[in-house]
Protein backbone atom coordinates (compact mmCIF):
# COMPACT_ATOMS: atom_id res chain seq x y z
CA UNK A 1 0.00 0.00 0.00
CA UNK A 2 2.83 2.41 1.53
CA UNK A 3 4.84 1.84 -1.94
CA UNK A 4 2.46 2.29 -4.22
CA UNK A 5 0.76 5.73 -2.86
CA UNK A 6 4.84 6.84 -2.94
CA UNK A 7 5.01 5.87 -6.53
CA UNK A 8 1.40 7.42 -7.24
CA UNK A 9 2.96 10.29 -5.54
CA UNK A 10 6.25 10.36 -7.24
CA UNK A 11 4.54 9.73 -10.80
CA UNK A 12 2.20 12.38 -10.38
CA UNK A 13 5.24 14.75 -9.74
CA UNK A 14 7.26 13.82 -12.53
CA UNK A 15 3.99 14.57 -14.47
CA UNK A 16 3.61 18.09 -13.25
CA UNK A 17 7.14 18.64 -14.09
CA UNK A 18 7.12 17.69 -17.60
CA UNK A 19 3.14 19.26 -18.14
CA UNK A 20 4.43 23.04 -19.48
CA UNK A 21 2.94 25.63 -17.98
CA UNK A 22 1.90 27.53 -21.31
CA UNK A 23 0.27 23.88 -22.29
CA UNK A 24 -2.14 24.34 -19.53
CA UNK A 25 -2.92 28.06 -20.11
CA UNK A 26 -3.63 26.94 -23.70
CA UNK A 27 -5.95 23.98 -22.33
CA UNK A 28 -7.80 26.37 -20.32
CA UNK A 29 -8.15 29.15 -22.83
CA UNK A 30 -9.39 26.95 -25.24
CA UNK A 31 -11.64 25.38 -22.83
CA UNK A 32 -12.97 29.04 -22.07
CA UNK A 33 -13.92 29.75 -26.18
CA UNK A 34 -14.96 26.42 -26.91
CA UNK A 35 -17.53 26.18 -23.84
CA UNK A 36 -18.49 29.93 -24.03
CA UNK A 37 -19.29 29.30 -27.57
CA UNK A 38 -21.39 26.16 -27.03
CA UNK A 39 -23.21 28.16 -24.17
CA UNK A 40 -23.74 31.78 -26.55
CA UNK A 41 -25.32 28.96 -29.17
CA UNK A 42 -27.43 27.69 -26.51
CA UNK A 43 -28.86 31.20 -25.67
CA UNK A 44 -29.39 31.92 -29.31
CA UNK A 45 -31.72 28.43 -29.42
CA UNK A 46 -33.22 29.51 -26.38
CA UNK A 47 -34.37 32.52 -27.44
CA UNK A 48 -35.32 31.34 -30.70
CA UNK A 49 -37.63 29.17 -28.83
CA UNK A 50 -39.05 31.69 -26.36
CA UNK A 51 -39.57 33.88 -29.17
CA UNK A 52 -41.31 30.88 -30.87
CA UNK A 53 -44.01 31.06 -28.23
CA UNK A 54 -42.88 28.03 -25.97
CA UNK A 55 -42.81 29.02 -21.66
CA UNK A 56 -39.45 28.92 -20.24
CA UNK A 57 -39.44 25.52 -19.47
CA UNK A 58 -40.19 24.11 -22.46
CA UNK A 59 -37.42 25.94 -24.38
CA UNK A 60 -34.86 24.92 -21.57
CA UNK A 61 -35.63 21.30 -22.57
CA UNK A 62 -36.07 21.85 -25.99
CA UNK A 63 -32.31 23.69 -26.21
CA UNK A 64 -31.09 20.21 -24.73
CA UNK A 65 -32.88 18.26 -26.96
CA UNK A 66 -31.15 19.92 -29.71
CA UNK A 67 -27.53 19.82 -27.82
CA UNK A 68 -28.11 16.28 -26.97
CA UNK A 69 -29.07 15.43 -30.57
CA UNK A 70 -25.91 17.18 -32.36
CA UNK A 71 -23.49 15.52 -29.32
CA UNK A 72 -25.33 12.12 -30.54
CA UNK A 73 -24.74 12.80 -33.97
CA UNK A 74 -21.34 14.34 -33.77
CA UNK A 75 -20.59 11.25 -31.52
CA UNK A 76 -21.74 8.77 -33.97
CA UNK A 77 -19.64 10.03 -36.71
CA UNK A 78 -16.79 10.57 -34.74
CA UNK A 79 -15.87 13.86 -34.59
CA UNK A 80 -16.78 14.61 -30.79
CA UNK A 81 -13.84 12.42 -28.97
CA UNK A 82 -11.62 14.72 -32.37
CA UNK A 83 -13.45 17.68 -31.39
CA UNK A 84 -12.85 17.10 -27.31
CA UNK A 85 -9.20 16.81 -28.05
CA UNK A 86 -8.65 20.14 -29.28
CA UNK A 87 -11.80 22.01 -26.69
CA UNK A 88 -11.45 19.90 -23.57
CA UNK A 89 -13.41 20.97 -20.61
CA UNK A 90 -15.10 22.76 -23.19
CA UNK A 91 -16.83 19.85 -24.56
CA UNK A 92 -16.87 17.76 -21.39
CA UNK A 93 -19.21 19.82 -18.88
CA UNK A 94 -21.92 21.24 -21.49
CA UNK A 95 -24.80 19.04 -21.51
CA UNK A 96 -23.07 17.94 -25.31
CA UNK A 97 -20.55 16.30 -22.95
CA UNK A 98 -23.26 14.40 -20.85
CA UNK A 99 -25.08 12.85 -24.08
CA UNK A 100 -21.48 12.27 -25.42
CA UNK A 101 -20.66 10.08 -22.49
CA UNK A 102 -23.93 7.86 -23.13
CA UNK A 103 -23.72 7.62 -26.67
CA UNK A 104 -20.14 7.12 -27.19
CA UNK A 105 -20.39 4.16 -23.85
CA UNK A 106 -23.07 2.68 -25.32
CA UNK A 107 -21.97 2.67 -29.36
CA UNK A 108 -18.85 0.50 -27.76
CA UNK A 109 -20.13 -1.67 -26.31
CA UNK A 110 -22.72 -3.02 -29.38
CA UNK A 111 -20.71 -6.08 -29.76
CA UNK A 112 -21.56 -7.31 -26.48
CA UNK A 113 -25.23 -6.88 -27.44
CA UNK A 114 -28.46 -4.49 -26.61
CA UNK A 115 -29.77 -5.45 -23.31
CA UNK A 116 -26.67 -6.05 -21.35
CA UNK A 117 -24.01 -4.23 -23.49
CA UNK A 118 -25.29 -1.32 -24.47
CA UNK A 119 -28.14 -0.84 -21.91
CA UNK A 120 -25.81 -1.02 -19.31
CA UNK A 121 -22.96 0.92 -20.81
CA UNK A 122 -24.87 3.90 -21.54
CA UNK A 123 -25.08 4.43 -17.90
CA UNK A 124 -21.25 3.87 -17.05
CA UNK A 125 -20.68 7.56 -16.55
CA UNK A 126 -24.47 9.09 -16.65
CA UNK A 127 -25.19 6.20 -14.04
CA UNK A 128 -22.91 8.24 -11.55
CA UNK A 129 -23.76 11.44 -12.13
CA UNK A 130 -27.41 10.49 -11.81
CA UNK A 131 -26.85 8.74 -8.70
CA UNK A 132 -25.32 11.46 -6.82
CA UNK A 133 -27.23 14.01 -8.89
CA UNK A 134 -30.66 13.05 -7.41
CA UNK A 135 -29.35 12.13 -3.96
CA UNK A 136 -27.90 15.47 -3.93
CA UNK A 137 -31.29 16.72 -4.92
CA UNK A 138 -33.03 14.56 -1.73
CA UNK A 139 -30.34 16.19 0.77
CA UNK A 140 -31.28 19.63 -0.42
CA UNK A 141 -35.32 18.34 -0.84
CA UNK A 142 -34.93 17.25 2.74
CA UNK A 143 -33.40 20.49 3.97
CA UNK A 144 -35.43 22.78 2.14
CA UNK A 145 -38.51 20.55 3.32
CA UNK A 146 -37.56 21.28 7.20
CA UNK A 147 -36.36 25.01 6.51
CA UNK A 148 -38.85 26.43 4.38
CA UNK B 1 -24.19 42.02 -24.07
CA UNK B 2 -26.03 39.91 -23.35
CA UNK B 3 -24.17 37.47 -25.38
CA UNK B 4 -20.73 38.16 -23.69
CA UNK B 5 -22.34 37.55 -20.20
CA UNK B 6 -23.40 34.15 -21.51
CA UNK B 7 -20.17 33.94 -23.58
CA UNK B 8 -17.93 34.46 -20.20
CA UNK B 9 -20.33 32.62 -17.65
CA UNK B 10 -20.17 29.26 -19.62
CA UNK B 11 -16.03 29.88 -20.89
CA UNK B 12 -15.23 30.20 -16.79
CA UNK B 13 -17.50 27.18 -16.07
CA UNK B 14 -15.76 25.20 -18.76
CA UNK B 15 -11.94 26.56 -18.04
CA UNK B 16 -12.16 25.49 -14.23
CA UNK B 17 -13.08 22.43 -15.39
CA UNK B 18 -10.16 22.14 -18.01
CA UNK B 19 -7.70 23.62 -14.75
CA UNK B 20 -9.30 20.46 -12.81
CA UNK B 21 -8.27 18.11 -15.38
CA UNK B 22 -4.97 19.36 -15.34
CA UNK B 23 -4.20 20.25 -12.23
CA UNK B 24 -5.58 17.05 -10.46
CA UNK B 25 -5.90 14.66 -12.91
CA UNK B 26 -9.81 13.73 -12.42
CA UNK B 27 -11.43 12.12 -14.87
CA UNK B 28 -13.86 13.54 -16.98
CA UNK B 29 -16.50 11.18 -15.59
CA UNK B 30 -15.52 12.45 -11.83
CA UNK B 31 -16.00 16.39 -13.17
CA UNK B 32 -18.97 15.70 -14.29
CA UNK B 33 -20.33 14.25 -10.89
CA UNK B 34 -18.56 16.86 -9.48
CA UNK B 35 -20.14 19.33 -11.32
CA UNK B 36 -23.66 18.30 -10.89
CA UNK B 37 -23.53 17.98 -7.28
CA UNK B 38 -21.74 21.75 -7.16
CA UNK B 39 -24.81 22.94 -8.70
CA UNK B 40 -27.27 21.00 -7.05
CA UNK B 41 -25.97 22.57 -3.55
CA UNK B 42 -25.22 26.08 -5.09
CA UNK B 43 -29.57 25.75 -6.02
CA UNK B 44 -30.11 24.89 -3.12
CA UNK B 45 -28.30 27.48 -1.15
CA UNK B 46 -29.84 29.96 -3.72
CA UNK B 47 -26.82 31.17 -4.93
CA UNK B 48 -27.04 29.56 -8.62
CA UNK B 49 -30.19 31.54 -8.95
CA UNK B 50 -27.80 34.70 -9.40
CA UNK B 51 -25.77 32.96 -11.81
CA UNK B 52 -28.20 31.80 -13.85
CA UNK B 53 -29.44 35.84 -13.90
CA UNK B 54 -26.35 37.33 -15.01
CA UNK B 55 -24.90 34.34 -17.26
CA UNK B 56 -28.61 32.95 -19.09
CA UNK B 57 -27.55 29.34 -21.12
CA UNK B 58 -24.11 29.91 -19.67
CA UNK B 59 -24.91 29.07 -16.62
CA UNK B 60 -27.92 26.14 -17.48
CA UNK B 61 -25.81 24.80 -20.22
CA UNK B 62 -23.12 23.27 -18.06
CA UNK B 63 -23.96 20.22 -16.13
CA UNK B 64 -24.06 22.67 -13.31
CA UNK B 65 -26.94 23.84 -14.95
CA UNK B 66 -28.52 20.61 -14.59
CA UNK B 67 -27.42 20.19 -11.28
CA UNK B 68 -28.96 23.26 -10.07
CA UNK B 69 -32.57 22.41 -12.30
CA UNK B 70 -32.43 19.41 -9.96
CA UNK B 71 -32.33 21.65 -6.42
CA UNK B 72 -34.77 23.76 -8.30
CA UNK B 73 -37.15 21.04 -8.82
CA UNK B 74 -37.07 19.63 -5.50
CA UNK B 75 -38.02 22.63 -4.15
CA UNK B 76 -40.78 23.00 -6.18
CA UNK B 77 -42.16 19.42 -5.64
CA UNK B 78 -41.54 19.81 -1.82
CA UNK B 79 -43.69 22.78 -2.15
CA UNK B 80 -46.60 21.75 -4.20
CA UNK B 81 -46.10 17.93 -3.20
CA UNK B 82 -45.20 18.04 0.77
CA UNK B 83 -42.95 15.84 1.97
CA UNK B 84 -42.82 13.04 -1.14
CA UNK B 85 -41.38 15.79 -2.79
CA UNK B 86 -37.53 15.33 -1.67
CA UNK B 87 -38.04 11.96 -3.67
CA UNK B 88 -39.43 12.53 -6.28
CA UNK B 89 -38.54 16.30 -7.59
CA UNK B 90 -35.08 15.65 -8.57
CA UNK B 91 -36.13 12.74 -11.11
CA UNK B 92 -38.98 14.72 -12.47
CA UNK B 93 -36.90 17.76 -12.84
CA UNK B 94 -34.16 15.83 -15.11
CA UNK B 95 -36.89 13.17 -16.48
CA UNK B 96 -36.91 14.81 -20.09
CA UNK B 97 -32.92 15.59 -20.44
CA UNK B 98 -32.51 11.80 -19.47
CA UNK B 99 -35.43 10.60 -21.39
CA UNK B 100 -34.02 11.82 -24.58
CA UNK B 101 -30.40 11.13 -24.00
CA UNK B 102 -31.68 7.64 -23.54
CA UNK B 103 -33.95 7.50 -26.48
CA UNK B 104 -30.52 9.82 -28.96
CA UNK B 105 -28.08 7.12 -27.40
CA UNK B 106 -30.17 4.05 -28.81
CA UNK B 107 -30.72 5.82 -31.89
CA UNK B 108 -26.83 6.28 -32.68
CA UNK B 109 -26.45 2.96 -31.61
CA UNK B 110 -28.51 1.92 -34.54
CA UNK B 111 -26.77 3.94 -36.98
CA UNK B 112 -23.25 3.84 -36.11
CA UNK B 113 -20.69 1.04 -35.36
CA UNK B 114 -17.82 1.55 -32.73
CA UNK B 115 -14.68 3.26 -33.87
CA UNK B 116 -11.20 2.34 -33.47
CA UNK B 117 -9.47 4.42 -31.77
CA UNK B 118 -6.26 6.09 -32.90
Amino acid sequence: MDTSKKAKEEYSKIVDELTPKSKILKDVFRSFVSGGLICVFGQFLKEFFLNGGFEKEEAALLVNMVFIGIAALLTGIGLYSKLGKFCGGGTIVPITGFANSMVSSSIEAKAEGWILGIGAAMFSIAGPVIVYGITSSMVVGFIYYFVK
Amino acid sequence: MEYLKVFVTGGIICAIAELLIDKTKLTSGRILVFYVVTGCILGGLGIYEYIENFGGAGATVPLTGFGYNLAKGVMKEVDEAGFLGIFTGGFKSAAGGIGIAILFSLIACVFFKPKSKG
